[in-house]
């Protein structure tokens, strides 16, 4: 009120600030646990936004690292001398559009790779172990992995060429699933959070019975009163995904700092192998911002709705 | 509770509703505001049967018709002033528009100073006249006051009742439930006697 109030006789409640207060109590909605549920359901959701953006963001960087090179295997056949094959392959290789560079690996490094099965000073010579040839490609488009193979099976000698699709595709339905399983979570949080809010509407109604009769009298449509309940919740929305956005942020940089800090020490190399550098890509906050305020209208809109229907019974 | 009754309130018209307490006054009240609908019978408000309306057409009906409730009806969490200012707010209108005359007739009912304190801290007096503000602000074609001077001394009993008549000599067709006898020689107007659920009219 601009209007300046003339002391009163007896001491108010409060003192007036505006001529307009919410035509529905405050108090007597259970604003607190609400705020709370909403803000524990945002935070959860969030958390899993960013768990299915992180794995998704390593799927992607696994597929186009394996995307970006193929191998050709060299298997020692009778009457042939490997190094010789393997030589012609990296010359076939090298020939092909979209590969930047082939080439073979070294004796020592193939024997660091068989460490872990057959032990340190494996003789190479004496054992049909094939040998490898990697093919990095600079342009995977323009870049025909069939045309290769069926090179390499014509002019070399016990070779082959494997482009991982295997890899690639086991990556990617872990990945996928794993997306799904996140959005699955997802959809099962906000159906909780849209049914705490019904409850919280309907109790809301019946608290507030005397209001809603009076505004009937005065002519209220039900749109009035639904609205003045809308506008109530939607604050309680707000405040509650705000505050479950906002612990996210909080997670998001805590964990960042550990896995940051993680550099060094045991266990490190593995998350990192797993997830990368931890980070979150724009799009990521982007989808929590979005979270927050889809989180906020969802409550709005469902008590509406909670609203119009308990109307439609009271009339 | 209410038999055979058959009248009918003219508009611009003034009557009392008075019987003994327990004669059905508050019942009958309740029938023409629409909270009631009646198990036999035919009430019709401004050429609608009450028994057919739609629930989406009694807004409308009901912005038609001020009501001032025995039991006052205020919104505790709302000042006096937020509480005659309800039915402009149920109206869409803002407070420019309102404002003016709330603050009018707050002066006029004597609760000018009282606009902005609660209703738990007002007196049975202040309380009624609260409420019979809230119900003219809107002026209204139909009023209805059920006790509207039960709780206040004879003098602004008077005032009270001068200001129903300015509505009234306004256009607003006024019923004041009452037993009050005193209030009613004030004014020479139809009286409706309701005895045992039954009602008698006198012109």
């Amino acid at each position: 009120m601009k209007r300046p109030a003339k002391p009163a006789a007896a001491p108010a409640p409060r003192p007036p600030v505006t001529g307009r207060s919410a035509i529905v109590p405050p108090q007597t909605i259970a604003g607190r646990a609400l705020v709370l549920v909403i803000a524990i359901m945002t935070f959860l959701a969030g958390l899993t936004i960013v768990g299915v953006s992180v794995v998704e963001d390593a799927a992607r960087a696994w597929r186009s690292d394996i995307g970006r090179e193929v191998t050709i295997e060299v298997r020692p056949m009778d009457g042939t001398t490997p190094a010789a094959e393997v030589q012609k392959a990296v010359a076939l290789a090298q020939e092909f559009p979209g590969v930047s560079g082939a080439r073979a690996l070294s004796d020592t490094e193939t024997q660091r790779l068989l460490e872990p099965w057959l032990g340190a000073g494996v003789d190479l010579g004496s054992l049909p172990v094939p040998r490898l040839i990697v093919v990095s490609l600079d342009d995977p488009a323009a870049f025909d992995v069939k045309a290769l193979a069926a090179a390499v099976a014509k002019d070399v000698r016990g070779g082959s060429v494997d482009d991982h699709a295997l890899w690639i595709d086991r990556l990617a339905a872990m990945a996928n699933s794993t997306v799904f399983a996140g959005l699955g979570i997802l959809m099962l949080m906000l159906i909780a959070m849209v049914l705490s809010v019904v409850f919280a509407t309907n109790a809301a109604m019946a608290g507030n019975r005397d209001v809603i009769e009076v505004l009937h009298f005065c002519g209220a449509e039900d749109r009035f009163i639904a609205g003045e309940f809308q506008r109530h919740f939607l604050m309680l929305g707000m405040k509650g995904g705000a505050i479950g956005g906002g612990l996210d942020f909080v997670a998001i940089a805590v964990l960042s700092y550990l896995m940051h800090g993680a550099a060094g020490r045991p266990g490190a190399d593995q998350y990192e192998a797993l997830f990368g550098v931890f980070s979150i890509g724009w799009t990521a906050y982007g989808w929590l911002v979005a979270l927050v305020v889809a989180v906020a209208v969802l409550t709005a809109t469902t008590s509406r709705f909670a609203v119009r229907r308990s109307l439609a019974a009271i009339t | 509770m209410l038999s055979d009754l058959t009248f009918r309130i003219a508009p611009h018209s003034f009557q009392f509703l008075t019987g003994p307490s327990g004669a059905g006054k508050t019942t009958l009240l309740r029938l023409l505001f629409l909270a009631l609908k009646p198990t036999r019978g035919r009430v019709t408000l401004f050429g609608s049967d009450t028994a057919t309306i739609k629930a989406a057409d009694m807004p409308a009906l009901r912005r038609r018709i001020g009501v001032v409730f025995q039991e006052f009806r205020l919104l505790d969490h709302l000042t006096t002033y937020e509480n005659v200012a309800l039915p402009c707010r149920v109206l869409g209108q803002s407070e420019s528009q309102y404002k003016a005359d709330v603050v009018d007739l707050l002066d006029w009912v004597g609760l000018g100073d009282r606009k902005f304190v609660y209703p738990p801290v007002l007196s049975g007096g202040e309380k009624q006249r609260a409420a019979i503000a809230r119900a003219l602000i809107t002026k209204p074609e139909f009023l209805l006051a059920d006790e509207p001077t039960g709780n206040v001394d004879p003098t602004l009993a008077r005032r009270l009742l001068r200001l129903f008549y300015e509505l009234n000599r306004l256009g607003t067709a006024v019923v004041i439930a009452t037993h009050d006898i005193g209030l009613m020689e004030q004014v020479d107007a139809r009286r409706m006697v309701l005895t045992d659920g039954r009602l008698e009219i006198y012109e």
